[in-house]
């Protein structure tokens, strides 16, 4: 099966090696992966920011890209969410589009879920030795119904302990252009979830959304805390090159 | 209610530097959310669905909500042949003159008053007293509030949710003149005593109403102090003061409002005291008013109707949604500066008072979604914020850098090569500012992320860069 990777912004600018990571594990899955060249971001900032037009401007732009492939994949929830969700009826106005988003729209899944769901991978590439903390991203846990998969993919590792926080699916604080315009408060609610994670002593705070992994990480750091890494689950599952 | 949400960027930082409140937020947290889990829990292990309650709870407010005008009607003429009288305002001035006219037309000296957010709304006990009406709020938390001022409710079930124990006891002392007290259950007993001899001596009562019943033509008072009975009973004549979105068909349909009300609340199976009131005092009966009034208020409500907006006039004001939300956890209720606050007010507040009187409100969400799945009548909360922050971008009320940078990024991103060049720029400009660390104190694009925390460093190049090298 041909499987069109959506990068996601975030992965590009900072964190490319998840993106090779999701690349390692669909491949381990034995997918073909394609990385379509022009893509860019799916327009979540601008739709959650109240500027439809230019959320629909990108919205077809990414439903031209992906929609010629098997499955589309995103190492992010909500980006995910974004386009399988959100797209059908922000093109709504525009018939052909609506069509195009709609049969977009169910061949799109986040990572852990086409992993568990779809490709079903069994043996994880991946060799991490340690405890791990896991906190579910608001809008892969409450739009895609992520919850299960990522905890079923590291509970196949044989070296991963996989510590619950308590609190494990309150939102961080970090909510896209909110963690900019209400930093006070949305540092605020990062230093809930921090906390949170503390009292598990994992060695690691994983996630599946960048977004959510640098508000922890940032905040971490500013509270003093250097060795609890905070990293994305493919990650963990797909291990170093 | 003069409103303050303008103010809310200042309120939010006083409110996290506020370690009374933070206390406070931290323990009451804990007790809505768990309560209301358990409750949930228990529903379920007795054989209930509360997924299907909710669907059904969404389906009835939905129902009479599209034929609003004809319940209201049916209610009026229902409760007028049961002996009262229903009056409508329009806004929270109209409010003010009809009680005071009744207060006047009955020669009430003293008005005794359980909880009504419609109360909050319209700013009555001023008026009241500006008129020689001496309200008397009976409700423990409004009256706390009431002695100090008449400072505004931080949670619409739990008023004085951001107060210290500290902070009563002082304020008990000094108003009730009386020894100081410091435990809950004595200074309970201090504002009963107080409030015993106001009940006796009201000549009116004024209520909120949490449901209007169409087929009955009454009222019904969900509450756990047993005030809002001695309120609507005792004095002569009673004034009931509602939404005019709170009516609903029959007792069938409060049953099961009831049973998604007070569980997603409080976490009880039922309040202490559920009150249904229907007329006047006939000439057999020992008890109830003499006089019994409606005022059936719209005040932004009726725009709602049939507009993008009207799922918002589902709510029951039972708190979940706030009780759930980070935003609200974290700065408590009055930092949203009007009657409403968390996700609920900051729908309502700029529908109700104006877009450009809250411009915050609607961007101080993360959109997480924790309110709306824990809203009994599933209003998509964060769907209608989103809603409000297009209607910003339509009317121009967003900053202009704001709006600027919004179509900027969206430019940019519709043109693949020059995004790969601005970020190409990008990444390399955040390194250097990192300065070989892995980390930014200081991001001056920005300058809020880093107020209570650090960037991290990207890696250093681009995804699409490393893997253009890759395939070559
Ligand atoms: S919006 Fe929903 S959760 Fe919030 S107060 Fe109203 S009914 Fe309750």
């Amino acid at each position: 099966m041909r499987v069109a990777l959506f990068v996601t912004c975030l992965v590009d600018m900072m964190r490319p090696s998840i993106g090779f990571a999701t690349i390692r594990l669909l491949e381990a899955a034995g997918c073909e992966v394609v990385v379509p060249e022009t893509q860019t971001c799916c327009g979540q900032p601008a739709f959650n920011s109240g500027d439809r037009a230019s959320a629909a401007l990108l919205a077809k732009k990414v439903v031209a890209e992906f929609e010629g492939y098997d499955y589309v994949v995103a190492p992010s929830g909500s980006c995910a969410d974004q386009i399988r969700n959100e797209y059908p009826g922000l093109l709504s106005d525009e018939p052909d589009w609506h069509r195009r988003a709609v049969a977009l729209s169910p061949r799109v899944y986040e990572l852990t879920d086409f992993l568990a769901n779809v490709a079903r991978l069994e043996i994880l590439p991946g060799d991490f030795r340690g405890s791990v903390t896991y906190h579910d991203s608001c809008a892969g846990l409450r739009s895609l119904g992520i919850r299960r998969q990522p905890r079923d993919l590291l509970a196949r590792m044989p070296g991963v302990e996989l510590r619950e926080m308590p609190g494990a699916e309150e939102c961080c604080g970090f909510g896209g252009t909110f963690s900019v315009k209400f930093g006070e408060i949305s540092a605020a609610i990062a230093e809930k979830k921090c906390a949170n994670a503390a009292t598990t002593g994992a060695d690691a705070i994983v996630g599946g959304d960048l977004g959510c992994l640098l508000n922890i990480e940032g905040k971490l750091r500013r509270m003093g805390d250097e060795t609890t890494r905070v990293l994305h689950v493919a990650e963990i599952l797909a291990g170093d090159e | 209610m003069q409103i303050r949400s303008m103010f809310f960027k200042a309120n939010a930082s006083a409110a996290l530097a506020n370690p009374v409140l933070q206390g406070n937020m931290r323990t009451s947290k804990g007790k809505f959310v768990d309560k209301r889990r358990t409750a949930i829990t228990d529903f379920e292990q007795e054989g209930g669905d509360f997924e299907a309650s909710r669907d059904a709870a969404a389906a009835l407010r939905n129902l009479v909500l599209k034929d609003l005008d004809l319940w209201l009607e049916k209610f009026e003429t229902v409760a007028t042949a049961r002996g009262a009288t229903v009056l409508w305002a329009k806004d929270g001035e109209e409010i003010c003159r009809h009680v005071v006219d009744i207060g006047r037309r009955h020669s009430v000296k003293k008005a005794v008053k359980s909880k009504s957010m419609l109360s909050e709304e319209a700013g009555l006990n001023q008026a009241l007293e500006a008129s020689g009406i001496a309200p008397v709020e009976t409700d423990l938390g409004e009256y706390i509030l009431q002695i100090n001022n008449n400072e505004p409710p931080s949670h619409i079930i739990a008023p004085v949710l951001h107060k210290g124990l500290d902070e009563v006891a002082d304020l008990f002392e000094k108003v009730h003149k009386t020894p100081r007290k410091t435990e809950i259950p004595e200074l309970t007993r201090e504002a009963r005593e107080v409030l015993r001899s106001h009940f006796l001596d009201a000549d009116m009562g004024i209520s909120g109403g949490n449901f209007l019943v169409a087929e009955t033509g009454s009222v019904a008072l969900v509450t756990n102090e047993g005030n809002g009975r001695m309120v609507t009973t005792l004095p002569r004549v009673h004034v009931v003061v509602t939404g005019i979105e709170k009516v609903i068909p029959t007792l069938e349909d409060l049953s099961l409002l009831l049973r998604v009300l007070i569980r997603s609340a409080t976490g009880q199976t039922i309040s202490n005291y559920v009150s249904l009131l229907t007329g006047v005092k006939q000439p057999d009966e020992h008890d109830g008013p003499e006089h019994l009034y409606f005022i059936l208020v719209d005040n932004g409500r009726a725009d709602l109707v049939a507009s993008e907006f009207q799922d918002m006039l589902r709510c029951i004001r039972c708190g979940a949604c706030m009780n759930h939300c980070p935003v609200y956890q974290a700065i408590g209720g009055h930092a949203y500066g009007w009657v409403y606050p968390g996700p609920m007010g900051s729908v309502l507040t700029p529908l109700y008072m104006g877009l450009d009187k809250a411009i915050d409100l609607p961007q101080a969400a993360t959109l997480c979604n924790q309110c709306g799945v824990v809203c009994p009548v599933k209003i998509p909360l964060p769907e209608l914020l989103r809603k409000l922050r297009e209607k910003q971008v339509e009317k121009n009320l967003r900053p202009l850098m704001e709006r600027l940078a919004l179509k900027g990024w969206a430019w940019v991103a519709s043109k693949p090569k020059l995004y790969a060049l601005g970020t190409w720029f990008g990444v390399r400009y955040l390194n250097w500012l990192a300065g070989g660390k892995d980390r930014i104190h200081v991001l001056g694009v920005a300058p809020e992320w880093t107020l209570g925390r650090d960037f991290p460093a990207p890696e250093g190049k681009t995804f699409r860069e490393l893997y253009a090298a890759s395939k070559r």
